[in-house]
Formats: C-alpha cells, sequence, structure tokens
C-alpha cells in the first residue's frame, strides 16, 4: 500500500470504519432509493464540504482508480479542489477532470454531460436526504411513511408548488422515485439531471454526513420522476446553445459579464465545456468572453 | 331523523376497557353504531370520554375487549388486527377525525387547498386539475370562500380552521366520523354556525359520527343517540332528547340541569 503522508491510512479513514461503511452501502445497494443509517465520522473538513460523500469515496476508493471532483459542474472550486487534493494526498490516487477517464466521480451538484458508463461509480454529496423532510419534521413518522410506501405528501409540496407559481417549480433536489419503491431526494442536483440517473449504467451512491444516511441507485435501475398527469415532469430548456461551445442539450449557467447587464449562458460541466471547444466547436462569444469565464486570454 | 338504511352495524364496541396501570381509563363500554347515525359521548373531563375516544380511534391500543369494523368492502374486521397500512388507510379514506385544535389536524404550513386536497393524494389521485377542483367544491361546501384556497389556515379564524379540517375529512367520503369538542374554544356566535353547518354536511351525507363533547347543547343539536359517562363507565345510555329531557340516573339529571338551564 502506497502511504503518501505517513500517520494517515489510505483514504484518511481507518479499514474499520471503512468496512462499516461499505457494508451500509452494499445495504443500500441492495434496498435501492432505501436511507440506510451509518456512523458517520468526523473529517477533517465542515460539513458543509460534503463530508458524507467524502466518507463514501474513502471507503470505495482503491489504488488504481482515477477521481474526478465536481461542484456545480466544476472541477475548479475551492471545494472540488480541496476534495480532490485531499485524495491525492491521503490517498496517492490519480485525479482527473475528463470524466470518460474517472472510475469514480464525487459531485456536489452537476452529474456531467458525458454519458456514464459501466464501472464508473458516482458520489454525491448531500445536504438532507429526507424528500419528505419539507412537511413532515417528525423523523418517526417519515420512517412509517417510507415503510408504507405512503408518499402523497410529497405531492402535496408539488401541488404547492403549481398552486403558487403554476407550474412545478422546483429545480433542484426535485423527489424520484427509484425502483418503483423508495421516494428519494436527489441531491441538490439540478432536475434538468435527473432523467441522467434512470437506468444509468453507472453506480450511483449517496452521503450524507451531517444526517448520517448513504443510499444508493444501483446500474440500470429504474428512476422516475414524480409530477402530476396535467402537469409532467420536465426538464429546465434553454434558449440558446452555450456561447462557448456551442452544445445543446446541456445545463448552462448564467454568467454576469458587466454592470450593464450582459450576461451569457455556458455550460455548467466545464470539463465538458473546454474538451468540445478543444475540439473545435465555437460558440457565439468565443474569444469575446472575459477569461474568468473562457479561461482562456481573450484573443 | 334517521337514515338508518343497513341493517347490520357499522361498528361494534364490545366491552371495551382501558386500564393506565391500576388506574381505570375506562370499562366496558360496548354499543353499536349503525350508517348515518350520530352518538354524542357526554360526561365531565376524567369521565373516561377522551379515552374511550383514543381507543375507538385506535390512537390507543385497549387492554380489553374489541372494535369491530364493517369495511367498504363489507367484510367485518377487528380494527386491533388491521395492519398498520390497512389501518392508516383507513383512518385516511374511510374514517375522519376532527380534532378541537384545528391546528392538529391541519397543515398549518401549507395552502388550504393541499389541506383538502392531501388525502386524493394520499389515495393516488396525480390529476392536479382534478384535486383542485374536488378542494374548490369542499371549500365551498364548509362556506370557505374560493378565493382563500391558496392561503395557509395560519391565516384563517378559529371558526374557518375548523371548517377547513372538516373539508380536509369529508373530500375522501368518510363513512365515520371521529369529533372531539369540534366547537370548543370557539365564540358562542361561531360555534352556532359551525353546529348548523355540520349538521346539515351530517345530514346530507348519511355521515356516522361519533362526538365527544362536555357541552349537552352540542349533543342535543347533532346527535341522535347519547352516552353519558362518569368514572370510566357509560352510567346512561338512550335517545338523546330522551336523556337530556327525562334522564334516569340521578348524576345525569345533575348534568343536565347544571348545563341546560343556564
Ligand atoms: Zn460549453
Amino acid at each position: 500500500m502506497t502511504t503518501l503522508h505517513p500517520g494517515y491510512n489510505f483514504a484518511y479513514l481507518d479499514e474499520q470504519t471503512k468496512r462499516m461503511i461499505r457494508r451500509a452501502i452494499l445495504k443500500a445497494v441492495a434496498i435501492p432509493g432505501y436511507q440506510v443509517p451509518f456512523a458517520s465520522r468526523e473529517m477533517p473538513m465542515p460539513y458543509g464540504w460534503g463530508t458524507g460523500g467524502v466518507q463514501v469515496t474513502a471507503a470505495i476508493l482503491g489504488e488504481g482508480d482515477v477521481l474526478k471532483v465536481i461542484d456545480q459542474g466544476s472541477d475548479d472550486t475551492t471545494n472540488a479542489v480541496s476534495i480532490r487534493k485531499f485524495f491525492e494526498k491521503t490517498a496517492g490516487v490519480e485525479t482527473t477532470t475528463e470524466t470518460a477517464r474517472a472510475t469514480v466521480i464525487q459531485t456536489r451538484h452537476r452529474i456531467p454531460e458525458t454519458a456514464l458508463q459501466e464501472g464508473q461509480t458516482i458520489v454525491y454529496q448531500v445536504p438532507i436526504p429526507e424528500p419528505l423532510r419539507f412537511l413532515e419534521p417528525r423523523e418517526t413518522e417519515t420512517r412509517t411513511m417510507h415503510g408504507l410506501e405512503e408518499y402523497g405528501l410529497m405531492h402535496v409540496k408539488l401541488y404547492e408548488d403549481i398552486a403558487t407559481h403554476g407550474h412545478i417549480a422546483t429545480t433542484y433536489a426535485y423527489p424520484v422515485k427509484v425502483n418503483g419503491r423508495y421516494l428519494m431526494d436527489p441531491s441538490p442536483t439540478p432536475k434538468f439531471d435527473n432523467p441522467k440517473m434512470d437506468m444509468s449504467p453507472a453506480l450511483q451512491l449517496f452521503g450524507a454526513g451531517r444526517e448520517k444516511r448513504i443510499y444508493a441507485i444501483p446500474p440500470y435501475t429504474k428512476v422516475v420522476s414524480l409530477d402530476f398527469e396535467d402537469h409532467p415532469f420536465e426538464v429546465n430548456k434553454f434558449d440558446k446553445p452555450c456561447a462557448l461551445c456551442a452544445a445543446e442539450g446541456v445545463y448552462l449557467d448564467e454568467v454576469i459579464l458587466d454592470d450593464a447587464g450582459g450576461r451569457m449562458f455556458v455550460c455548467s460541466d466545464t470539463d465538458y465545456c473546454e474538451t468540445r471547444r478543444a475540439e473545435g466547436h465555437r460558440g457565439e462569444m468565443l474569444g469575446e468572453a472575459p477569461a474568468f469565464v473562457s479561461r482562456e486570454p481573450a484573443e | 331523523m334517521s337514515a338508518l338504511t343497513d341493517d347490520l352495524p357499522l361498528l361494534t364496541v364490545d366491552r371495551l376497557g382501558k386500564n393506565y396501570g391500576s388506574r381505570i381509563g375506562c370499562r366496558d363500554v360496548s354499543f353499536e353504531l349503525y350508517a348515518g347515525e350520530v352518538l354524542a359521548v357526554v360526561g365531565e373531563s376524567g369521565s373516561g370520554k377522551s379515552t374511550l375516544l383514543s381507543l375507538l380511534s385506535t390512537q390507543l391500543q385497549p387492554t380489553a375487549g374489541a372494535i369491530r369494523y364493517r369495511m367498504r368492502d363489507g367484510s367485518v374486521r377487528d380494527v386491533f388486527e388491521l395492519s398498520q397500512a390497512e389501518r392508516r388507510f383507513l383512518m385516511r379514506t374511510d374514517w375522519g377525525f376532527v380534532h378541537q385544535d384545528a391546528a392538529q389536524g391541519l397543515r398549518m404550513a401549507v395552502s388550504a387547498g393541499a389541506n383538502v386536497g392531501e388525502r386524493l393524494m394520499a389515495v393516488g389521485d396525480r390529476h392536479y386539475g382534478n384535486i383542485r377542483h374536488a378542494a374548490l367544491d369542499w371549500l365551498g361546501r364548509v362556506e370557505i370562500e374560493a378565493d382563500r384556497i391558496d392561503d395557509a389556515p395560519r391565516s384563517f379564524s378559529g371558526g374557518m380552521r375548523q371548517r377547513l379540517q372538516i373539508a380536509r375529512n369529508l373530500v375522501t367520503n368518510p363513512r365515520l366520523v371521529f369529533m372531539d369538542e369540534p366547537t370548543g374554544g370557539l365564540d358562542v356566535s361561531v360555534q352556532a354556525r359551525l353546529l348548523d353547518l355540520l349538521r346539515g354536511l351530517v345530514a346530507d351525507l348519511g355521515l356516522s359520527v361519533i362526538i365527544v363533547t362536555h357541552d349537552l347543547a352540542v349533543a342535543r343539536l347533532l346527535s341522535h343517540r347519547i352516552m353519558v359517562m362518569r368514572q370510566g363507565r357509560v352510567i346512561e345510555t338512550g335517545l338523546t332528547d330522551q336523556v337530556l329531557d327525562d334522564p334516569r340516573e340521578p348524576y345525569t339529571q345533575l348534568l343536565v340541569s347544571s348545563v341546560l338551564q343556564v
């Protein structure tokens, strides 16, 4: 075993803790969408930084793995960089920004635009795992609801959305039903990515550190977004392609360019966008965009 | 005022009892309730009427006796032998429960429409337009203005909250509704309006109701039959008018004279 930092076990957690987390993961895989309690450990970072996801990643990581870490689709935010560095230091694993090369992808919000493949694992950092919490704060009651598959309450929330906004306004953490059985909160992932969870060839693991829960979607599992017959589930639509790489059908972030109302829409998946540009795809504002957006010197 | 269309009782209570250790909550309560019948359970606080209501609505487990209910499919089931899933389903479809404190029976943070629609969604209604339509219909039937449908009950008066709670319960057309002092804590004029509304709904829908109250005027206005409880036991039972006009038990005479001759 490579021990890069003497004093740390491989991937920081001790073997006993990792075994405990793996047992929780196995149970979660066996019961898709079911929240398995686990003895969450203190990690050397604040809870808001995704300690649940970090613990899951630490428990599954092997020496041969290639790790990618994203936050809001970007490999370069402070959160993504520090988690990547954490595993470089404590596990010595190779890291990458390239989706196709990664064997383990830890994410806070997005699922990469490049379709995941068999053999890949995506680990989600989850703040609040209980989708029913919004309307039913009593945990004994939500547990009974899961046990008896009483999920009408989730539709009460969607009803409220439509009554207030005229449509289902929930755009993040949009509730899904997994494998026709368990109601699940897909973490702060935008609903745009919900369809990617459905029948994904990759293993999907969810870790909530503060709430001490792990849940999972095994490969090729049915994941259905809840809706009403007369208000069917729809993903966010964007009017224009990415201003930098001209990609369509991808999730775009709005970037404010100046005080005069200048703005542009660019891929939230930065690696995807950069790869497309390297392949020669050109969006309408490529070359004009400031360097902080394109991360290329302006021409 | 009879709507006793069915010849089999809806609910059969057989020697029901509840002890809290050595203290008696209620003891040896037996009665039958038929479809469309309104039974008032009256007594002072500590008489056992609240314990009885908790038992009947399966919120408490009895220490003796049984409760049999004739389900919608005609089968007669011991309610304490239903699975948890069956019991919870029964409670949000064929039964209703109107709490004295509306906040206990409502979701105060969600709109009136969602409060009424929740039971429909719980039984699998997935058409927003239909749910909304049913909510509007029920708000109308309990005299809540249609334009309050998207307001949360937090902004409602006490009487409105109580009417909303009634609508929320009745939307699935339950056959049996439990009521715990439904007019308690309301102003007299608000009480009168609520009682009129309840009386109309109960008659129109042919509801069976078990209403617990300390207020004999409420019992007289709403119920066909009355059960007087004291120290955990039923001491007198009969047609409401008969019992209130001509009570046999000295205790009932005392209750009637002290309350009705104000
Ligand atoms: Zn792009």
